[in-house]
């Protein structure tokens, strides 16, 4: 098994597409996402994993990139804030936090909205206190929350109409 | 962050050798969502990361006659998710439930977090109460020890130079035996203990008698303790409020926090003990 010393190239698979990026062993996920691939929706809050305003997805999961070494996830598909426009439509969750208002400076959206996406995928009809305890890793200074809520059920209420549609 | 160098063994003899190879040198990563937080800070500057999570087959979560077994790199979210575990050791699968973030219970592993050994570590209260035992595997051979033995001081673990924790043995619990883990968190259950208590028990459920019965604390002292002077007090008695009462007050005496602590003074600590201790008592032996 080789050891990696230095920088070397891996493959990254971002919101569908492959890149071949230069890594160190010590860049987190966080960093290659921002500083190599301009992808800053995603930002960088407290860095060591409180804060949830790095949150992105990772084969489908919640992870946080800031505690995430960007070559360990080699060959895993890994999804941005920006990937989750589909034909230039706004993601229904997207679309509920603007219809709520539910962000003010809107530093922790990206990381709000990943974790609500990775949570509404394994829980598409959540009552009020699931969603609570589901962003409980996800740290918003401004609304007071109540409005992330409303957002994150509006949304639940749209993905399950448009299923149905 | 230092710069290392970083392998990615795909089998537990593969990271032994390099491990016994580099030493203090070499960290072992897993979920990384402790190791990376002290390497950020500079508390950690290991020269070489020996990252294991690719190493396959290290996940499971198994049952058989002989009770459970979890493999060193099951992550607190499938300990959490899983309704087998949910069914048969709920104790496991509601520690997990109330341990970070969702995003960090998708990563982290239960080998990391007792491997880690901090004292607020909450997965090791409710094993230690469950009589679990760690397997470790080294090239010179592999090991069983009881997890009560397992810790040796804050940040220290029975491990030795060029071993691994491969897998948490839990043996089956008997008929009528209740267990929970109780945390007081200061803002929410999913933040580290100030202090944490874990109560397992069994019980002869028609004369009221508490056959047999475990108590182990987290984050009261270098390592998470037994409670055994406050275990002696209930096993094989009639149980009572006023005995449940006096159990919990000799819980509280055998915490020893220390001073200086970040979350709480050592008499909130021995305080909260107390408080707590009742509380996992009267749930479990009701």
């Amino acid at each position: 098994m080789r050891p990696v010393k230095d920088k070397q190239f891996i493959h990254l698979t971002v919101n569908g597409e492959t890149y071949d990026v230069p890594v160190k062993p010590k860049d987190t996920l966080l960093d290659i996402l921002r500083d190599k691939l301009g992808l800053t929706g995603t930002k960088e809050g407290c860095d060591t994993g409180k804060c949830g305003a790095c949150t992105v997805l990772v084969d489908g999961q919640a992870v946080r990139s800031c505690l995430t070494l960007a070559i360990s996830v080699r060959g895993r598909i890994i999804t941005t804030i920006e990937g989750l426009v589909e034909d230039k439509e706004l993601h229904p969750l997207q679309q509920a936090f603007i219809e709520h208002g539910a962000l003010q400076c809107g530093y922790c959206t990206p990381g709000m909205i990943m974790t609500a996406r990775a949570f509404l995928d394994e829980n598409p009809t959540p009552t009020e206190e699931e969603i609570k305890e589901a962003i409980s890793g996800n740290i918003c200074r401004c609304t007071g929350y109540s409005s992330i809520v409303e957002a994150i059920q509006a949304a639940a209420k749209q993905i399950a109409n448009e299923a149905h549609s | 962050m230092r710069d290392f160098v970083y392998f990615e063994p795909k089998t537990i003899s593969e990271a032994a050798s390099l491990l016994a190879r580099y030493k203090d040198e070499a960290k072992v990563i897993a979920g990384g969502t402790d190791l990376l937080v002290d390497m950020k800070h500079d508390r950690l500057q290991p020269k070489y990361l020996i990252n294991i999570k690719a190493i396959p087959g290290l996940d499971y979560i198994n049952f058989d006659s002989e009770g459970l077994r979890i493999g060193a790199l099951a992550t607190i979210r499938a300990l959490e998710k899983s309704a087998e575990l949910q069914q048969k050791y709920p104790i496991i699968s509601q520690t997990a439930h109330h341990f970070g973030s969702i995003a960090i219970r998708n990563v982290a592993t239960i080998g990391g977090n007792l491997c880690h050994a901090v004292p607020s570590a909450d997965t090791a209260p409710g094993l230690i109460g469950l009589s679990a035992s760690a397997r470790i595997m080294g090239n010179d051979g592999d090991r069983v020890v009881p997890l009560d033995y397992f810790f040796t001081g804050s940040g220290k673990t029975v491990l030795k130079t060029g071993e691994l924790l491969v897998e948490i043995q839990v043996p089956p619990m008997p008929a009528n035996t209740r267990g929970v883990y109780l945390k007081y968190a200061i803002r929410s259950k999913s933040d580290l203990p100030v202090v944490g208590v874990a109560v397992v028990a069994t019980m002869e459920p028609k004369q009221g008698l508490c056959r047999d019965i475990k108590i182990a604390l987290g984050n009261v002292a270098p390592t998470p303790i037994r409670a055994c002077f406050a275990e002696e007090v209930i096993r094989g008695q009639q149980v009572t409020p006023a005995l449940i009462e006096k159990c919990a007050q000799a819980a509280a005496d055998e915490a020893h926090p220390r001073p200086g602590s970040i979350r709480a003074s050592p008499e909130y600590k021995k305080a909260m003990v107390k408080v707590f201790t009742r509380k996992a008592l009267e749930e479990v032996l009701a």
